[in-house]
């Protein structure tokens, strides 16, 4: 387990340093996050639709499209001069591969997050504080569904023809269990609903993560081999 | 005899199986006293839904042993149930509305078991992209067998959907903890049905089956590649 772990890091930061380095994605995503929020601005008649209605939807939507995006770049930047072949004969295991393309996702998604998250508060005057830290919790565990099988899946897709277009037609199914959660769980505490109220929901999200989680890890090795 | 003879026949039969149930339904089974004759697509509806689930775990199974075995008839299997549960799928989501208007007064509404189908089927039609957009047999076929098992792990999931989300959508009837609460002739008519649709499923599998051996031993080519 510790050389799993050790071994997941060395590849997440390989692939966090060239992103930190490099900042294209990672500019790019958080613009496009800002973007999105901006044209959901226009999308509705503020006289007529009160900003807390609408304001879970707001904020999943845009973090569903801004994980999809990081999620296409994962391998892509793999392709280049075959860098995923020198990954598969280095002395990693698959499931180490997997897990640092997975934390990798999780920290990119999670700094675009860090910034949307802001910007939603700023733009529709939604008062988050009193309920931040269960938000927090919310938006990490339907992140991680989100990133577990997203991961999987573009290192299925980036052998085939159209993969950025494949990738997101068979992902966002998988989506919306998690999305129909946090859109819940998010809708009922800025509501200033109790937590216990949205336990159901909490359990479905973790089940969610949990299974899809050991399923891809298990899965991962069947994607990457020639 | 021939696999594509032996499946016409077994759809043949399926057929003249479907006409008799409705015969029965139309002729000798009770109007149903709150819903009148629309109830009678209960006959056509939850059989097909019954077999797109079973369907999707069929190839989900199938998925699994073929990472195991890597026998090519797994996934010519899993192929053609995907296939013909994008069809019962869309049985499912035809008669659905058909009912759902004189009965509910709209075509369609976002309630969890008719957005459960949706994304079933959407997640078939995913499923044959992939296929398609993947050249190399074997590479399709693990990439199929993947994406089919995630995707048998995710009908739980939108299982669990439908008993969070409130819904407009009749309880279940006959498929529950406790007894059946229709009347044995209804019952009989159903179970009738669920038999017919059970023949056309394993019909429509082995034609589709038998194509795909027919379709290999001319050297693999498929429908949009160059």
């Amino acid at each position: 387990m510790g050389e799993l772990l050790a071994q997941a890091w060395t590849v997440a930061r390989k692939d966090l340093v060239l992103e930190f380095r490099t900042r294209t994605a990672l500019v790019s995503a958080i613009v496009f996050t800002a973007l999105v929020l901006t044209v959901f601005n226009f999308g509705r008649d503020p006289t007529a639709v009160p900003t807390i209605d609408l304001a879970p939807t707001i904020l999943w939507v845009t973090f569903t499209f801004a994980a999809m995006l990081a999620l296409n770049r994962a391998f892509q930047l793999e392709l280049e001069n075959q860098a995923l072949e020198g990954l598969l004969v280095s002395p990693l295991s698959r499931t180490s591969l997997y897990w640092g393309k997975l934390i990798a996702n999780l920290v990119f998604v999670a700094v675009v997050e860090a910034v949307g998250l802001p910007l939603f508060v700023l733009f529709f005057d939604v008062p988050v504080g009193h309920v931040l830290v269960p938000l927090i919790g919310v938006i990490a565990l339907a992140t991680l569904g989100f990133v577990a099988v997203g991961t999987l899946f573009s290192a299925l897709v980036i052998r085939t023809r159209f993969a950025e277009l494949l990738l997101v037609v068979i992902l966002l199914p998988f989506l919306v269990p998690p999305l129909i959660g946090a859109v819940q769980v998010t809708a009922r505490l800025l509501g200033g609903r109790p937590l216990s109220e949205s336990v159901g929901y909490l359990k479905l999200l973790a089940a969610y993560d949990i299974v899809f989680v050991s399923l891809a890890s298990f899965l991962f090795r069947f994607t990457v081999d020639e | 005899m021939s696999l594509t003879q032996k499946g016409r026949w077994i759809t043949v039969v399926a057929l003249v199986c479907l006409a008799a149930v409705y015969v029965r339904a139309l002729a000798f089974t009770p109007v149903e006293r709150l819903q009148g004759p629309a109830q009678k697509i209960f006959y056509l509806h939850v059989p097909a839904a019954i077999w797109t689930e079973t369907a999707m775990i069929l190839v989900g199974l199938a998925g699994i042993f073929y990472l195991f075995l890597k026998d090519p008839r797994l996934d010519r299997f899993a192929e053609a149930s995907a296939e013909v549960g994008t069809v019962f799928a869309t049985i499912v989501l035809t008669t659905g509305p058909i009912w759902g208007k004189p009965i509910w007064g709209t075509w369609w509404t976002w309630d969890a078991r008719l957005t459960s189908t949706l994304l079933l089927f959407f997640l078939y039609v995913g499923y044959l992209l992939v296929r398609g957009a993947v050249r190399d047999p074997v590479l399709r076929a693990r990439y199929a067998a993947v994406l089919g098992i995630c995707g048998m792990c995710l009908v739980p999931f939108i299982h669990m959907s439908v008993f969070l989300f409130r819904t407009l959508h009749p309880q279940p009837i006959i498929l529950k903890p406790s007894a059946p609460s229709l009347p044995s002739s209804m019952l009989v008519t159903w179970l009738f049905s669920l038999a017919a649709f059970t023949l056309l499923y394993v019909g429509f599998v082995t034609q589709r089956y038998a194509l795909s051996l027919v379709r290999d031993a001319h050297g693999g080519a498929r429908p949009g590649h160059v």
